[in-house]
């Protein structure tokens, strides 16, 4: 297990390695020029070039890359060309709302869909099934956004029972940390538990018409003993591959998220450097974000094993 | 001792009552204090002499102070300058700074500073860069007194170093203004009534002002930026909530204070609410452009920029910048801003009355225009500029021009609009902006406006009589004059057509019943406000 783990993260490398290249060559081609935006309207081509050379933009691709990956290689991101402050410290500071965010909306994700599923597994057919179903084909086609707006105009505005907006840190205490986060949590997890539960209906449903789920009824196990002791844990392995897959969604709707709420996130952060063309801070997040995701993979892949005995590295 | 689930139910209910009793009222004295306040965007640094944005500028007005302030009346006043004289001549100015003045490292501000401040100001600025090339000498007399000795008369000193419009001449720290001026200064102090709190600062989301005790106002009732600036408010907390929406709810909740720029559409709603106010933000508004790129065919000939101002209806423009509330907007056949001193319609026919639309398609095939594709840069994500592009495309179809839309981002159309390369290759031929209106009350702030060819804005205008007329104003010695000029140059303009305004329009601001003191300006004022 061990070896594999290594193997694993050694084969991250050329990964992250591709990413890197990939990250700094659409930037480079892609339109925009931050000598541009930080001169402003009233500066002549004269300045916009001297500004563009003072940050370095006017070298060659492959000096600017090398560049950048040698200082990566030393734990250095780089400077955001419009605060002047490090990379890693405008990271540090917005990864934890974007953290707890997606903590928060993975574990009632997890809690709200999962039951979900399995009841709809279990009553196939009835009310109850059709009922869950149709929760999960909203979840899944109500835009976030708007999911958004409506749980603040009624939870915030209407009723006042939490803030509208916002982002309190845990250090501040936990209820106020909870309070920011109830409402995008929930709206971040519309989707996510939309897709969860429906993958554990159907995988419920292979489980259930398996032999040993008729044997365990025979013996005279309960209802629940059946369905999440015996049935559940053989369904787990394809729920915990969507469950994995699905943070890539979460990344995705925390952009979202994070903006209806502002929240400061690495969503937002991403955003508004894409739109000043903050290149250092773009390529610091996208190269976060592509590392958290091939960690998120790995630990998936050692879940398979905590679920199923079979599954051996 | 133990302790049962009756005791347990028991703490928990008594803790729970604990946190329903009223606050200390030392709490609810401190929270009148603090100001919540929406920017209209996010705040990128505190450099306002590197960076341009307005965001930037209304921060900087806080934290640094200034030689001399505009007044509400366009006037530049005495700052942080106690008194000036002038050489008969006006060739020769002296300076001498006010006592009590500390940067926010309690270090004294000495003339020194403001010589260095004022070197790197006039690096960077359009109307510091005519000042430089007027001067002769700009040298330290003692630590309160600084002297100005110019090559040749410059009239528009003293509104020079009190225009608000960017890029500002704060005074800052020698050490720090004697960096780079096309690198940000690594530090941000000021000697204005606020500091930055740079450990709170999260950029895209909070900056935070803490009131700066050493500072000492000047005597004289606060107007805009001139006179007392009074702080009531100990902290000031900019959020930046980039959502509109969420804006709105924030206010209504009571999560903030004040919101600078509320959008038209969701004014109806705010205004339904009984604890908000919502009132125009500033009576100088903003003035919409139509860009043309002069280096190129069709629009380096001017019958066909005429072609287009012929049918131009501002009235379509504004609506769709303004939507349906009429009491937002006003025609403007003038480069000049509607109801200031300059204000004049010389030479604004073209722009006025019914529109002239088989004129304009004779003047167009005269010019030799001949289907070629018309690129226009349009930034979707700004409703200001997708608007006005929407009525420009439709006019130039309907004109038979063969309009290529570029929908794209507003980061991109500030990249490719530089670019002086022909249409086909990566350049353009339009696109829109606006212009706050106070930039547009004198010839010199108004960047679009400058036509000096390739050195111009983008667009690249050239025009020998508009940048004489420009150099006229500058050295015009009163009002009266100014006027004179400001006539020849509408008529200039309206003839040359450097770009096409197409109207003048008004925005919003809403704050909370319990903050007070809120005054109209082309930026927030802060002094004097209070919170109740």
């Amino acid at each position: 297990m061990l070896g594999y783990v290594f193997r694993r993260i050694v084969t991250t490398i050329p990964v992250m390695a591709v990413v890197a290249l990939l990250v700094f060559s659409l930037l480079y081609i892609a339109p925009g020029d931050p000598a541009a935006v930080i001169a402003g309207d009233q500066a002549s081509p004269e300045q916009i070039a001297h500004i563009r050379a003072s940050l370095g933009l006017d070298r060659p691709f492959l000096v600017r890359f090398v560049d950048w990956v040698w200082r990566i290689l030393h734990g250095d991101l780089g400077t955001s060309i419009f605060t002047n402050l490090p990379v890693s410290h405008m990271i540090a500071q917005r990864i934890e709302p974007t953290l707890s965010l997606m903590v928060l909306t993975l574990l009632l994700s997890v809690v709200i869909a999962i039951p979900m599923g399995v009841m709809a597994a279990a009553k196939q057919g009835t009310w109850v099934d059709r009922v869950i179903m149709v929760l999960a084909v909203l979840g899944f086609s109500t835009p976030v956004f708007v999911i958004g707006y409506v749980l603040a105009y009624v939870f915030a505005l209407q009723l006042n029972w939490l803030p509208v907006q916002g982002y309190t840190p845990l250090a501040d205490g936990f209820w106020p940390f909870l309070q920011n986060l109830i409402l995008p949590a929930f709206t971040l997890g519309g989707i996510y538990i939309a897709l969860i539960a429906r993958i554990t209906r159907t995988s419920m449903l292979e489980v259930l018409s398996q032999d040993y789920v008729r044997t365990a009824r025979a013996k005279g196990l309960g209802f629940g003993t059946v369905l999440f002791v015996h049935a559940l844990k053989n369904a787990a392995v394809p729920i915990t591959t969507v469950i994995g897959l699905g943070v890539a969604l979460l990344i995705g709707g925390a952009v979202v998220t994070e903006s209806v709420f502002a929240i400061p996130g690495l969503g937002r952060l991403t955003v508004d450097a894409i739109l000043r063309r903050d290149y250092p801070v773009i390529q610091g997040v996208v190269l976060l974000f592509s590392f958290a995701y091939v960690l998120v993979n790995l630990i998936v892949d050692l879940l398979y094993t905590v679920f199923d005995p079979r599954i051996r590295y | 001792m133990g302790m049962n689930r009756r005791d347990f139910l028991t703490l928990a209910a008594g803790a729970g009552a604990i946190a329903t009793l009223p606050a200390p009222a030392i709490a609810k004295e401190s929270e009148t204090r603090v100001l919540r306040f929406v920017p209209q965007a996010n705040l990128p640094n505190l450099d306002p002499v590197w960076g341009t944005q307005y965001v930037v500028r209304n921060a900087s007005l806080l934290v640094y102070d200034t030689l001399f302030g505009l007044s509400s009346n366009l006037e530049p006043k005495p700052q942080m300058c106690a008194s000036y004289e002038t050489s008969a001549d006006g060739r020769v100015w002296t300076f001498r700074l006010r006592d009590g003045l500390y940067f926010h490292d309690k270090e004294p501000v000495r003339s020194v500073d403001v010589v260095a401040s004022l070197k790197r100001w006039m690096a960077r600025d359009a109307m510091g860069q005519v000042l430089k090339d007027r001067l002769d000498t700009l040298e330290v007399v003692n630590d309160k007194q600084f002297r100005v000795q110019l090559q040749k008369p410059f009239p528009k000193l003293l509104l020079a170093l009190a225009k608000p419009m960017p890029n500002i001449a704060v005074v800052m720290p020698e050490r720090i203004a004697n960096s780079d001026p096309f690198k940000q200064v690594a530090e941000y102090i000021g000697s204005g009534p606020m500091r930055f709190r740079r450990d709170e600062w999260v950029p895209g989301s909070r900056a935070v002002f803490e009131r700066f005790s050493d500072y000492v106002p000047r005597e004289e009732t606060g107007d805009w930026l001139a006179g007392g600036k009074r702080m009531e408010l100990d902290r000031i907390e900019w959020q930046v909530i980039p959502d509109a929406a969420t804006a709105a709810a924030a206010l209504q909740s009571g999560e903030v204070d004040w919101w600078e720029t509320p959008i038209a559409d969701l004014v109806p709603l705010l205004r339904a609410n009984g604890k908000l106010r919502v009132e125009i933000a500033d009576n100088l508004g903003n003035v919409g452009i139509l860009r043309f790129n002069h280096l190129y065919p069709p629009f380096n000939d001017v019958r066909v920029r005429r072609a287009v101002a012929m049918v131009v209806s501002q009235d379509d423009y504004m609506h769709a910048v303004v939507g349906s509330d009429d009491a937002l907007w006003r025609p403007m056949p003038s480069i000049f801003t509607p109801g200031t001193p300059l204000y004049t319609e010389a030479g604004g026919e073209i722009l006025k009355g019914p529109r002239h639309w088989e004129e304009a398609k004779k003047l167009l095939a005269e010019a030799g225009y001949n289907g070629e594709k018309i690129v226009m840069l349009v930034a979707t994500d700004i409703g200001i500029t997708k608007g006005q592009s929407d009525v420009t495309a439709d006019l130039l179809k309907r004109l038979g021009m063969n309009v290529d839309y570029v929908a794209t981002d507003w980061g991109t159309v500030g990249a490719r609009r530089a670019k002086q390369d022909p249409p086909s290759a990566g350049g353009w031929h339009i696109f829109h902006t606006w212009l706050a209106g106070l930039d547009c009350t004198t010839p010199a702030t108004n960047i679009a406006l400058r036509a000096n060819g390739r050195k111009a804005w983008f667009g690249w205008p050239s025009s020998e009589l508009i940048q004489t007329l420009i150099g006229q104003w500058y050295d015009a010695p009163d009002l009266a004059a100014e006027r004179w000029v400001a006539a020849d140059l509408n008529k200039a303009a309206m003839d040359f057509l450097p770009y096409i305004p197409t109207g003048f329009f008004l925005a919003y601001q809403a704050w909370r019943n319990n903050v007070s003191g809120i005054v109209k300006a082309p930026f927030p004022v802060f002094w004097g406000v209070r919170k109740q």
